[in-house]
């Protein structure tokens, strides 16, 4: 393709803005909580941290009903097929937030039952540092992750199937 | 209706486990004939890791056993290992503990409420219950810097001292939890669903209880007045005058009730702690590398879950060749298949979610 | 506090009644500060457990321990030490009875006498591979079936022999 259209028409671009506007104001978090930080993303979506301001509050029990999978808490050799199962069941297009160093990399614990960092079996935008993260870090990863969706470009990945990301 | 067995899987991932906890039922029709826990999706291989660091680097990974009361475990661990290495704690730092401790109790209590009511279905319930939990971690954040693990107790005492305005604020917290409480109880005491679904079920007796090994507040509400902080009294506890709420029915609805007034016994025990806290030091002197000669030390504590307890045995070096945990979870969780047995399948959310497991320390 | 002078005398009686039932299988006997501790022979571990929860009123099963001797062989001389913790409730008296068992033996299984060893059996089993027997259900508890040797034991590299995923 040219170079100018790769910038995007004018209709497009619109359609971009408009996609990505309603995607990152209504995430559908999927709370994977494993281990201490699913208290904490519980506590995000409780009365003082109120997650519902940003339009995530539907925390959904099904991964066929969200499009954001929050991995909150240690992922262990024996959970892994698991998490990995459940990316796979959520339809597209989906993000995944790493939350806590367990998440990121296997946090405190570089044991034999342990898988050092979830992205090693799904693929992670955002990652959330802390052990815990506070609800203040987690919902500043969930903005980091609407600004991420806010720059992506939906249209591209509709009109040529290849560009849409390898998970 | 003809006898079908069906077997139903439940689990790991499913939002009333309480973690990553798989359960394997069989039902037939609407009734539970057996229930199969399967653990092991969070176990992190605590006590391995345990072995290759040292006493001191322990203690904030015991924050990560039972998350909910991340102190209780601190304050075990410790007293194991100051029971072992002969440390004295100073009076000072025992009754920072127990403020620390009790407060720890209150927010594990609040928080069980919520999920407990969010599982049977009252979401309003968990908004309430961790409104008042926010308070405490309030505290906790202001204490040390962290909210949910803490580290707080230290081997030897405290990690601070408490000063002025952090007492006056624990006061002023204390005050404010009992209308709280009032709150959530006018929401769930006498509503009809709540009762319907927690009087009469999932009943134990008091002789199965201790056969099952049951501790903590599930044991209590059969009637048990077995509780560490009176039988084997640790960190000044016989200071303090307080009662040991009993049940006596045994089943999901005592049990709640039997937190709900720990919670009130606890604001009692802090307040008698911050009123009578002693001049002196709040950490007792130990040297930066601890080493422990051989030997062998067993500490339990009452845990906001049960009965708390490490075993640790010292080699000489500055590591410990084996600590174990004694989980009261993992110990109460073994009961859940006689607890659901001739009961509803739905019953089964209510009769876990009562038992106020935390994977974490059951999976180690 | 319980553990007054009164109650050592008790204590001691509880010890020379365990003595005189099982002789020579008593290897050694302590009552101190609340705690009875007694070594044993492993092959008579159940009778006396059965013996703590009848006659002595133990009723409830604190806790299973096993160490691993491999690098402290002075410990007796076989590789393993299992710990039963037992509690007397009311009265808060704790017992605490120790078996020697070496490498690839077995040890009876406590079940039969105290449901609430059944996971903590497992348990030992799983993390240091001592089969119970007579165990209902022994099976690993935590790692999966097909998962290759038995972490606590000392030989065991902490990140695994495989390297994880």
């Amino acid at each position: 393709m040219s170079e100018p259209f790769e910038r995007g028409p004018f209709l497009l671009a619109r359609a971009d803005a408009f996609i990505t506007w309603a995607q990152k104001n209504s995430l559908w978090p999927f709370g994977s909580g494993l281990a201490c930080c699913a208290i904490e993303m519980i506590a995000t979506a409780a009365a003082r941290y109120d997650i519902a301001r940003f339009g995530m509050e539907l925390f959904r029990a099904s991964p066929r009903q969200a499009d954001l999978f929050i991995v909150a808490g240690t992922v262990t050799n024996k959970m892994a097929p698991v998490l990995r199962r459940l990316w796979d069941q959520m339809p597209d297009p989906k993000w995944a937030l790493a939350m806590g160093n367990c998440a990121i990399g296997g946090g405190p614990f570089p044991t034999y039952s342990v898988l050092q960092g979830v992205d090693r079996i799904i693929p992670v935008d955002v990652y959330v540092a802390g052990c815990p993260p506070t609800p203040q870090g987690l919902i500043h990863g969930l903005m980091t992750l609407q600004e991420k969706i806010a720059r992506s470009r939906p249209t591209k990945e509709i009109l040529d199937p290849h560009a849409r990301r390898q998970s | 209706m003809a006898f079908r067995e069906i077997d139903l899987n439940m689990g790991p991932q499913h939002p009333s486990t309480h973690g990553v906890l798989r359960l394997k039922l069989a039902v037939d029709n609407e009734v539970v004939l057996r229930v199969e826990p399967v653990l092991g999706y969070l176990h992190r291989g605590m006590e391995k890791l345990w072995e290759s660091l040292t006493y001191t680097q322990i203690v904030p990974l015991t924050d990560r056993l039972d998350y909910l009361a991340s102190l209780s475990n601190n304050l075990a661990y410790c007293l194991a290992v100051e029971k072992l290495a002969g440390i004295e704690v100073p009076r000072r730092a025992r009754y920072i503990r127990v403020v620390l401790a009790e407060l720890q109790r209150l927010a594990s209590h609040l928080a069980w409420t919520g999920f407990m009511a969010n599982d049977i279905g009252a979401m309003s319930v968990l908004l309430y219950g961790f409104e008042a939990r926010e308070d405490i971690l309030d505290i906790f954040e202001e204490y040390c810097g962290a909210r949910l693990t803490v580290h707080g107790i230290r081997i030897g005492g405290a990690v601070h001292d408490l000063d002025g305005p952090l007492v006056s604020r624990i006061r002023a917290v204390l005050e404010r939890i009992p209308k709280r409480l009032a709150d959530i109880r006018s929401l769930l005491d006498e509503n009809r669903i709540w009762k319907e679904r927690t009087v009469g079920i999932g009943r134990i007796t008091a002789g199965e209880a201790i056969d099952y090994g049951l501790t903590g507040p599930p044991l209590r509400a059969c009637g048990v007045a077995w509780d560490m902080r009176k039988d084997i009294p640790y960190s000044s506890y016989d200071d303090f005058d307080f009662d040991v709420p009993l049940g006596t029915n045994g089943d999901v609805y005592d049990r709640y009730l039997v937190r709900l007034e720990e919670i009130c016994q606890s604001i009692r025990i802090v307040g008698q702690a911050l009123d009578g806290l002693p001049e002196g030091e709040f950490k007792a002197k130990v040297p930066r590398v601890l080493k422990i000669a051989p030997g062998e030390a067993f500490h339990t504590i009452e845990a906001p879950k049960g009965v708390l307890g490490f075993t640790v045995r010292s080699n000489g070096t500055d590591k410990p060749e084996r600590v174990k945990m004694k989980s009261p979870s993992f110990i109460n969780l073994q009961s859940l298949e006689h607890l659901c047995q001739g009961n509803l399948f739905s019953d089964v959310i209510g009769i876990l979610g009562s038992l106020d497991i935390v994977l974490g320390e059951i999976d180690k | 506090m319980p553990a007054d002078r009164a109650d050592q005398s008790k204590l001691r009686k509880a010890l020379d009644a365990l003595a005189g039932r099982f002789g020579d299988a008593v290897l050694a006997g302590a009552a101190d500060k609340g705690e009875l501790a007694v070594r044993l022979t492993k092959d008579v571990i159940v009778p006396a457990l059965s013996f703590f929860k009848e006659e002595l009123g133990f009723n409830a099963f604190e806790d299973l321990v096993v160490f691993d001797n491999l690098n402290s062989p002075d410990e007796g001389g076989a590789r393993f030490t299992v710990v039963y913790r037992l509690f007397k409730f009311p009265g808060a008296v704790r017992a605490r009875l120790t078996v020697e068992v070496g490498d690839g033996e077995s040890l009876p299984s406590a079940v039969p006498v105290y449901r609430a060893a059944d996971w903590a059996e497992r348990e030992a089993f799983d993390m240091f591979g001592i089969p119970f027997e007579g165990h209902p259900d022994l099976r690993r508890i935590y790692l999966p079936d097909d998962f290759e040797g038995h972490p606590l034991r000392k030989d065991f590299p902490l990140a695994g022999r495989t390297g994880g995923l």
